[in-house]
């Protein structure tokens, strides 16, 4: 088992996608608490309800922060491209496991290119509507309806960006290799090969 | 001691479990303030202070008699004064005491996520917890009635709770037994809508064709109602003609709630049982030692 390793995230992306998944986790847990009263008890780790609802905001803060580093680094290579068209079309066979006839995908397929992209627009809405609801410096400023309309978005887009994560974690833990690239920067090349053979023709040129 | 009695919650905030039920027929209660009688002496601000302790900063004149402006954390009852034309060429001064409805369905209550920050009682008063009250600022969301205030001392929400200690020992509320000239009273919700409905009457023989009782049938009826000269023109003296709880607030309260979290918990499902059926996909390379069998030949069995 002499694998040769290609390198497929620099430090700086790997700490600020660390960032983002202790501070999501964080941001999640006292949210859910507020969202579902079977959930309240995910308050107690937190410190009680009033401290969850006061650390809740600085977590999405850092959060909307960590994923702004990495959205400036990676949103090139999640571009949509007409090639992906052609992957979406086999999604559903690469779901029953069969991961032959799949068309070569670039760095990103196609179902992890919308997974970004749905995370980037449910942070942003999370992100602005969070910032509306904001007690006690930018609420009171504003007409209640806006309120309203702010933390029925939040709710929302809550739940869009958590289930995204579990699709996220689970391909992790489903396509195996995978999780060493965020741990440890790199990932074998067979890897490379099988799950993105279009990015593992790209990094091995002109060897 | 954060409630008086337990059996008689009715409604408790953030709780998916039944309240104790056992105590039956209990009456509900209800404050009527006519506006007719009014004098805008602003005694019952002073009662409701006195009886709860509170005191106000001293503020700034607003240039009405309307003071402070607004209910505050700890103004949980004020008086506000509206000069208006009912009728093209007459002109008004009426007088509004501002407070909390008790809403027999409270969307403050609806909207808290603590449990027990919110309770409603047998007698139909809507009661805020404070130690329970963790300061988000929801139940202002779901009142549609802009009662709830929220303290920048200790972040935690103040409104009018009818003075539930006075009422639970068989009290009338502070500014009930101020008030000088019976503009307030107090009694059984059912007695209170008679006497309403016949105190509009009598101001309707006055020449005031459409005084009526502001009971609002959007939030269920209220447990304070006002007998109105002009009911049908309550915007008149600030009033939502038909409150109700916001439908943005139904939807983020009602089936928001068990369609998010059947949703998180059906994709950790759906994802475990992918992987129990279907298997990981992995690098064969990387597992020489491991004997597997045809993955691709077991998938296409299993399709057809």
């Amino acid at each position: 088992m002499d694998q040769k390793l290609l390198p497929r995230y620099k430090d700086g992306e790997r700490m600020s996608h660390w960032v983002i998944a202790l501070t999501f986790v964080l941001a999640a847990l006292s949210g859910l608490a507020l969202f579902h009263p079977s959930l309240f008890f995910l308050t107690t780790p937190f410190g009680g309800g009033q401290w969850s609802r006061f650390l809740h905001p600085f977590l999405g803060i850092l959060m909307a922060l960590g994923f702004l580093v990495l959205f400036v680094k990676l949103w090139r290579d999640n571009r949509i491209t007409p090639a992906d068209r052609e992957w979406r079309k086999h999604a559903g066979r690469m779901l029953r496991g069969d991961k032959a006839g799949m068309p070569p995908a670039g760095k990103y397929n196609y179902a992890q290119k919308v997974v970004f992209w749905v995370m980037v627009w449910s942070l942003l809405a999370l992100l602005v509507t969070g910032i509306l609801l904001w007690r006690p410096w930018v609420a009171p400023l504003l007409p209640i309806d806006v309120l309203r309309a702010a933390v029925l978005v939040h709710a929302v887009a809550a739940v869009l960006l958590i289930a995204m994560t579990i699709m996220h974690v689970y391909a992790v833990i489903w396509v195996k290799g995978t999780a060493r690239a965020m741990t440890r920067g790199t990932v074998t090349e067979s890897w490379a090969k099988r799950n993105h053979p279009l990015w593992y023709e790209e990094q091995t040129k002109g060897r | 001691m954060s409630t008086l009695q337990s059996l008689d919650v009715v409604a408790r905030s953030a709780t998916t479990v039944p309240t104790p039920q056992i105590r039956a027929a209990v009456p509900g209660v209800a404050k009527l303030i006519d506006e007719s009688k009014c004098i805008g002496c602003k005694a019952c601000q002073v009662a409701c202070m006195s009886w709860n302790d509170l005191s106000e900063d001293i503020g700034a004149n607003v240039g009405v008699l309307d003071n402070p402006a607004q209910l505050t954390p700890s103004s949980w009852t004020v008086m506000k004064f509206y000069e208006v034309q009912p009728q093209e060429g007459s002109l008004e001064w009426l007088i509004r005491k501002d407070g909390c409805f008790h809403c027999e369905d409270p969307g403050c209550l609806k909207a808290c996520p603590a449990p027990g920050a919110i309770v409603q009682y047998a007698s139909g008063i809507v009661d805020f917890i404070s130690e329970n009250c963790i300061g988000c600022g929801y139940c202002v969301k779901g009142c549609p009635f802009d009662i709830p205030r929220i303290s920048q001392k200790d972040s935690k929400a103040y409104k009018c709770n009818l003075c539930s200690d006075r009422v639970n020992v068989g009290l009338q509320p502070a500014c009930v037994a101020t008030c000088p000239t019976g503009a307030i009273s107090f009694g059984t919700k059912d007695d209170m809508v008679t006497y309403g409905e016949q105190r509009a009457g009598e101001l309707r023989e006055r020449g005031f064709q459409h005084a009526g009782l502001y009971n609002p049938q959007g939030v269920g009826g209220t447990h304070v109602m006002y007998v109105l000269k002009h009911a049908d023109q309550p915007e008149l003296v600030g009033l939502p003609a038909n409150p109700t709880i916001s439908p943005m607030v139904e939807v983020w309260k009602g089936i928001a709630k068990p369609l998010a979290v059947v949703g998180m918990i059906g994709a950790v499902a759906a994802g475990f049982f992918h992987y129990m059926k279907v298997g990981p996909v992995e690098d064969k390379a990387e597992n020489e030692d491991v004997k597997v069998g045809p993955v691709e030949g077991k998938a296409e069995k299993e399709d057809a």
